[in-house]
């Protein structure tokens, strides 16, 4: 059944560090094998566990960035420099290394591949995790579900996956992305440059009868300014889904 | 609008671990103003404990605090959990 992922007790499972790879200067993805995992729905997340010498633990929770395929999973870790968990994670953490983690968690931000009409997938900044996994597993599943991804980034060197999403957008399959950079653009640069409002929104959205569902992640004041914006515009506030990033990240 | 704010999403480990399944479809409603929602959608501050916020009219829903090998959880301002099963 579908809630077998999701029901019962939650176990800290151990995790070896399989690979590591940089995304962006303060991004990099950490490739997880865990033995036993259930698998998950793109959206879900898991929270991790450090434990110091002296006993201290801390706990975070972080959006999977791959689709459920196996016992690996990917966390793409962004580095927040007065954080307590994620600069261990993306500067200490080598492979071969063991943490724990449980999950998969949550169901509310979750991708559902039988949605009717459009999805629109908005993104600020390291947002973008969730929605990469949704954006995996609708390429992993041969979905041709409409999907259309706003990303919006501080600069091109910050936009984290951007060689698969051109190639995720380069398969005519229905998916889309269109990017807006907030602070700096390259020359010649022929996308958005400003943050996203509620014109940008109209401009780039569904109507609202296409809409299925509208999934929004990012820090706090990014998803508040998209959600009340999408509400504006006529969307049903049932189907905008957020999760928000906060501080508490670190 | 507060920067220490998330939402419930973000608790759905810890509400797991207490309830013993996915708590972040269950639907709460509100006891201030009678409004029924998701608990992922329901506004989340982390301080000392946790609080949740009604979305709508900002009454506090549920408080959990953790400490050590015990979890306090107080309901107050929720009138009802329904629960998938």
């Amino acid at each position: 059944m579908e809630g077998t992922a999701v029901l019962g007790r939650l176990n800290w499972r151990a995790a070896e560090v399989v690979e590591l790879t940089p995304e962006t200067s303060q991004t990099k993805t950490i490739t997880f094998d865990v033995p036993g995992w259930p698998g998950h729905r793109a959206g879900q997340h898991v929270d991790v566990r450090l434990t110091a010498d002296d006993g201290y633990q801390a706990e975070r929770s972080y959006s999977i960035a791959s689709a459920a395929d196996g016992p690996r999973i990917d966390l793409t870790v962004e580095r927040l420099d007065d954080g307590e968990v994620s600069p261990y994670l993306t500067d200490e953490l080598r492979t071969g290394d063991v943490i724990e983690l449980r999950g998969p968690v949550g169901g509310y931000f979750v991708w559902n591949p039988h949605a009717e009409g459009t999805v629109f997938l908005v993104a600020g900044g390291s947002g973008i995790v969730p929605l990469m996994a949704m954006a995996r597993q609708r390429a992993l599943e041969s979905s041709r579900i409409p999907t259309r991804l706003l990303y919006s980034a501080r600069s091109l060197d910050d936009v984290i996956y951007r060689d698969e999403l051109a190639e995720l957008a380069a398969r005519v399959d229905g998916f889309d992305v269109v990017y807006t950079l907030t602070r700096t653009q390259p020359a010649g640069w022929d996308g958005y440059g400003r943050r996203v409002d509620t014109d940008l929104l109209r401009e780039v959205g569904p109507v609202s009868s296409e809409l299925a569902v509208a999934f929004v992640c990012g820090p706090t004041p990014f998803v508040e300014a998209v959600a009340s914006g999408l509400v504006e515009l006529g969307h049903e506030p049932a189907r905008i889904k957020t999760e928000r990033f906060g501080p508490t990240g670190g | 609008m507060d920067a220490l704010m998330l939402d419930g999403n973000a608790a759905a480990g810890l509400l797991q671990e207490i309830f013993g399944s996915e708590m972040t479809t269950a639907v709460g409603t509100c006891d201030g103003c009678g409004t029924a929602g998701e608990v992922g959608a329901v506004l989340l501050y982390r301080g000392a404990g946790l609080a949740f916020r009604c979305p709508h009219c900002g009454n506090v829903l549920m408080k959990i605090v953790v400490g050590g090998e015990r979890v306090w959880v107080d309901f107050r301002g929720l009138r009802a959990l329904e629960l998938n099963t």
